[in-house]
């Protein structure tokens, strides 16, 4: 009986997190999004099984003739091929692996660099404040997108690089919101209370006040996935991708390069476009259902 | 008084934050693998120009004086030679950047004037069935890549039903006097307007949703309860009272969207073959070419980092609340 009782005193860490995130299940458009996100990860684990043909084979029709520039349906291509024979729709599969990939990684360290500047300048104030928020004045001064077209430019073209090229400007959004909101956390009883009681430093910033802001994390994580979505793209279309990964990027690079516009071939350059719609979208209402989870007052 | 000092205050940290995106600009070039020299030198230069440009950019000096002759060369608006067109690369961008600031301009103008209107009407028909399908419908226009709606424009437009040019600024062949004449002839607007919709239609989002959401927070105000009980009529409330003052806020963000804007063009125009400062870095990051990235590179920065200026400065100018604390 005692056993119960500790193990329902204490759920276990995971139950733990899951909760401090506050997932907003009871709004539809957070669910929609999360539903979206759901969809497009079982994609990308199974796109090996989904896909029906490679995504970069070189195609030929029975006649031995070059399978390119088919239109949707003919010969059992669901959205037809492109001008150099390879499956369109196998693309889409594949690319939700890159797009994930970049989105959650970015994501990731964005929301991670932004959360512990915001906890350390907003805890700490004083000069360390200072300096952490003039170097987030810094990081607004400096152009995104020709930085990271820059800087993948002179490192080999990645995916890596394009992820540290975007943690290395967009915590700034992150960094700034958390610290404000650090700053009215700290000022709270609980927390005195936790510093006369002898606690150190670390201790509260840990145990009181990161816990309070891990939504709002979250949310600008979320923010942060589609950010990272769109500009993976816009790098791949300029030509400065990975040229290893297809990406949904990649496709619109190769069909406006392939004249696609001119062929008319909407089936080719359509679906990417909508992919990452509907996933940076879903992020967004997550985003939504979550601003009116924190800040009721929006709502009203 | 106190206005004066903050402004002063807030321009001074905006200069130390160009001072710091110089910086990280120099650092970025030279430190790149391969050849320092590359930074400024082309191979296919002759002897004479090779020496000419190390001893005006010092580069067989060590780094710390480098940077110093670098700053000193800017200050002095010199950016060195693009190594494509032989001509200097301050002059090369000055020439571009009217395009991309028409571009923009035009574009934000369209989308200011459109999310105004919208975001009024949508605060003032709160939780009808127009606003439920709306939001989200906005929400979407902001997760749209600017490219590939250009791209769909373009399908459409251009290549389906050939109303538009497919890219550029003007007919093959075609000669102006000045930049005057080609703006205001009605060619150009042609070549203007898909661009400058595509850009729109991406741009309308955000005063859109500002606009909205200030409308909605004034309402609630006393004044305007105090305008509804005096008996004025639903639309001198919501246009004379509410809107006038929920639009301020909404102004300052046109500052920052103008810089937003600036990085967003790097892609919008090079789908359209639109000859400003954004497809000229791209092209000049493709082809190496060094200085003319960096000037480029440069020149959008000053112009995002300006902007953040202008919109802090409309802010403590017209918000009477701020910079009295």
């Amino acid at each position: 009986m005692r056993e119960v009782a500790a193990t329902r005193r204490s759920p276990g860490l995971l139950a733990r997190l899951f909760g401090a995130l506050k997932l907003p299940l009871n709004d539809p458009f957070a669910v929609s999004g999360l539903l979206i996100y759901a969809i497009f990860l079982v994609t990308a684990v199974f796109a090996d099984q989904i896909a029906p043909y490679d995504p970069t084979e070189i195609l030929y029709t029975p006649e031995y003739d070059l399978a390119a520039d088919l239109r949707p349906g003919e010969q059992g291509h669901l959205l037809g091929t492109t001008s150099l024979g390879r499956d369109v729709f196998s693309q889409i599969v594949h690319g939700t692996r890159s797009a994930l990939l970049i989105g959650v990684t970015a994501a990731f360290m964005v929301a991670l660099i932004g959360s512990i500047v915001g906890l350390v300048a907003g805890y700490f104030g004083g000069w360390v404040d200072a300096v952490l928020m003039r170097l987030a004045d810094i990081a607004f001064g400096i152009p995104f997108l020709p930085f990271v077209i820059v800087l993948a430019a002179f490192l080999e073209p990645s995916i890596w690089n394009v992820v540290l090229a975007m943690a290395l400007v967009l915590w700034r959004d992150t960094g700034r919101v958390i610290r404000s909101q650090v700053l009215t956390l700290r000022s709270r009883g609980y927390v005195d209370a936790a510093r006369v009681s002898g606690s150190s430093d670390l201790k509260i910033i840990l145990r009181h006040i990161a816990p309070n802001i891990l939504p709002l994390s979250f949310l600008y994580g979320s923010i942060a996935i589609g950010w990272a979505i769109l500009t993976e793209a816009s790098i791949s279309f300029l030509g400065f991708g990975d040229p290893q990964s297809i990406s949904w990027g990649y496709m619109l690079q190769d069909a406006f390069a392939s004249q696609a516009l001119a062929k008319q071939a909407y089936y080719w350059f359509v679906p990417p476009g909508i992919c990452i719609i509907l996933v940076v979208s879903a992020g967004f209402f997550i985003t939504r259902g979550y601003e009116n989870l924190l800040f009721p007052k929006l709502g009203k | 008084m106190s206005h004066l000092k903050a402004a002063a205050s807030r321009t001074l940290q905006l200069v130390l934050v160009l001072w710091a995106v110089v910086t990280i600009l120099f650092l970025m070039f030279r430190l790149m693998p391969g050849n320092p020299l590359a930074a400024y030198i082309d191979p296919t230069f002759t002897v004479e120009q090779q020496e000419a440009l190390m001893a005006q950019f010092g580069l067989d000096r060590p780094l710390w004086e480098q940077y110093f002759i670098y700053l000193g060369n800017l200050v002095q608006g010199e950016l060195g030679q693009s190594f494509r067109y032989r001509e200097p690369v301050a002059e090369r961008i000055l020439a571009l950047l009217p395009n991309t600031l028409v571009l923009t301009f035009s574009s934000l103008i369209v989308a200011y004037a459109f999310g105004i209107l919208a975001g009024a009407y949508l605060a003032w028909r709160r939780g009808s069935a127009a606003e439920q399908v709306a939001i989200p419908l906005v929400l979407t226009t902001r997760a749209m890549p600017e490219f590939w709606l250009g791209m769909v424009l373009l399908a459409v437009f251009s290549f389906w039903l050939g109303w538009f040019p497919a890219g550029g600024t003007r007919s093959a062949g075609a000669e102006y006097e000045s930049l005057l004449d080609l703006y205001t002839s009605g060619e150009f607007l042609t070549y203007l307007a898909l661009p400058a919709l595509t850009l729109a239609i991406y741009s309308q989002g955000l005063p859109l949703l500002l606009m909205r959401s200030n409308m909605l927070d004034v309402m609630k105000e006393d004044f305007v309860t105090m305008a509804r009980i005096k008996g004025l009529s639903n639309w001198t409330v919501v246009v004379r009272h509410a809107a006038r003052n929920a639009l301020l806020p909404v102004m300052t963000s046109f500052a920052i969207a103008v810089g937003y804007q600036l990085q967003g063009n790097v892609v919008v125009e090079s789908v359209f073959s639109w000859p400003g400062l954004g497809r000229e870095l791209v092209n000049a990051v493709s082809a190496s070419d060094y200085p003319l990235a960096q000037g480029a590179f440069l020149m959008i920065a000053v112009v995002v980092i300006l902007m953040n200026l202008i919109a802090d400065l409309l802010y403590t100018l017209l918000d009477p609340r701020v910079g009295h604390a």
